[in-house]
């Protein structure tokens, strides 16, 4: 069966995201003249303005900043999953990523460590997902 | 010493349309008929309006074709609610430059009879494959951090919807008007939990128009001016790729619009005889007033129970219904009720001797203008 769920659209500033993401890696666009880390990417630096950006693997755990459970589908592909967690992750250099919480959420409290999961859900498209630590 | 920009611009016309479903018109239908409207209201004839402020209508030239205007200052905006409170201060700002003299600004939405639901393929992010979509679910971020840090209970916020909805019942016209109970927000369906189906504005059809001209000619028309006596804007773009959010539910940008406004207009934050916040969800309005220093930060929720908010309440606010009940018009409506309630004789709805009325918008963009009567 087809995947039926929405998938990223192509974009080349966020390719190395989704590259890294296929090989195991939470990867976040940083600034080479001012270490800013930022996500989503851009074509230059948000706080310094440099065009001078690398993709760099996150270090420290990431924090649960929120979550949610999606009880209306607004995508076909997700009627099934209904209700759907959502959460809101900040990295440890500080970006924050909406994404989804899988596995056991009764411990989900502000704050709390997160590990990244990787969701191979097509030959082409990984997607981070985070459970907690 | 006075602000330069008190006081220099005043409404003197109000016009709306019925809020429903209207699949026989579209946007230049309705805003036309709240053109009349005001321009009836206000006694104003149209060669009079010589600056044309237009929201969420998809045509800005064809607008002025149908209303046959050649204004000499006009302004475009894109169909995001927060941009009520921008195109009244671009007026304002307009009329004291001098630029223009008599500005009618027209907002029209079509989105009920359209079928516009605000999430999925309509308005495509980065976190769709994710599944996280829709303005309503970014305030569930936002409250459920709110919970968290503070404490915060749903059936608090539930006082929101309820106040409102008694409002809206008060409103001529208001599309929801059967009353609700706090148990009814806590057993109607979720959306976005911890939201549930209460605390999302509705959606539906309708136009605002408001008249603003310079405050020395305010007092040629059919109704007492109602002054813009102060505003002011604070935006936060740095985390706009999750729409509609903020991890600090914007609580410096309100405060420091806020104090811009009160500044501007000479008032004290107990001078506020009520309060207009824009409520696309019910979260926003716990954030208005936390930001504004109706109380301290965290204490929205205890600040809201037991009827605070409602009208015979210390701070009423939203005295049409607001989003959650009245009518859907991204801050235009709640625009138009400060300026009934300042004009007065609204009946069961009137607020007592209202003198001082204060609109926020708790957004990316953040605005806050101060209205007193003329």
């Amino acid at each position: 069966m087809s995947y039926a769920k929405p998938l990223p659209k192509p974009d080349p500033l966020m390719a190395p995201f989704w590259d890294g993401a296929r090989a195991g890696r939470l990867l976040v666009q940083t600034c080479r003249a001012c270490n800013d880390a930022h996500f989503p990417p851009g074509p230059v630096c948000p706080a310094c303005l440099s065009p001078d950006q690398e993709w760099k693997e996150t270090a420290g755990p990431p924090t649960l900043q929120s979550w949610v459970r999606f009880h209306r589908a607004y995508w076909d592909g997700f009627r099934d999953d209904r209700p759907y967690p959502v959460c809101l992750v900040q990295l440890a250099e500080g970006p924050l990523l909406v994404s989804n919480l899988v596995g056991d959420a009764a411990g989900a409290r502000l704050g709390a460590e997160l590990r990244v999961v990787f969701d191979a859900v097509t030959p082409e498209v990984t997607l981070p997902k985070f459970a907690l630590a | 010493m006075t602000h330069p920009l008190r006081n220099q611009a005043a409404v003197i016309g109000v016009g709306t349309t019925a809020y429903g479903n209207f699949p026989h018109t579209d946007e230049y239908g309705l805003a036309a008929e709240a053109f009349r409207n005001a321009l009836a209201d206000g006694g104003i004839a149209k060669h009079q309006i010589d600056g044309l402020v237009t929201c969420r209508i998809p045509s800005y030239v064809r607008m002025g074709e149908i209303l046959g205007l050649d204004p000499a200052w006009s302004l475009t905006l894109p169909p995001h609610g927060r941009m009520s409170g921008i195109g009244i201060i671009e007026a304002a700002l307009a009329i004291a430059a001098g630029q223009a003299s008599t500005v009618a600004l027209l907002y029209a939405n079509i989105g009920r009879s359209r079928r516009v639901n605000y999430g999925g393929e309509e308005s495509p992010n980065i976190w769709d494959p994710w599944g996280f979509t829709s303005p309503g679910a970014a305030h569930a971020l936002m409250f459920r951090r709110h919970m968290e840090l503070y404490g915060t209970t749903t059936r608090q916020l539930a006082e929101v919807s309820v106040a409102f909805r008694r409002h809206a019942g008060l409103t001529p016209g208001a599309v929801m008007r059967t009353p609700i109970t706090i148990e009814d927000h806590e057993t109607a369906r979720f959306i976005t939990e911890p939201l549930r189906l209460l605390d999302y504005c509705l959606i539906n059809d309708g136009a605002v128009c408001l008249i603003v001209t310079k405050a020395d000619r305010a007092r040629d028309h059919a109704q007492p001016p109602v002054m813009v006596s102060g505003f002011g804007a604070r935006d936060r773009f740095r985390s706009a790729s999750i729409p509609n959010f903020d991890l600090e539910f914007w609580h410096d940008a309100v405060a420091e619009a806020g104090r811009q406004a009160r500044e501007m207009a000479g008032v004290d934050r107990t001078d506020i005889d009520a309060l207009m916040a824009y409520d696309n969800f019910s979260p926003t309005v716990l954030f208005s007033l936390e930001g504004l220093g109706f109380c301290p930060r965290g204490e929205a929720g205890r600040f809201v129970e037991g009827g605070t908010i409602g009208l015979g309440g210390a701070l009423p606010m939203n005295t049409d219904g607001g989003h959650l009940s009245n009518s859907y018009m991204q801050g235009w409506a709640l625009n138009v009720e400060a300026v009934r309630q300042l004009r007065g004789g609204n009946g069961a709805r009137q607020v007592k001797d209202a003198r001082v009325i204060q609109y926020v918008q708790a957004t990316p963009c953040t605005r806050s203008i101060i209205y007193t009567r003329g």
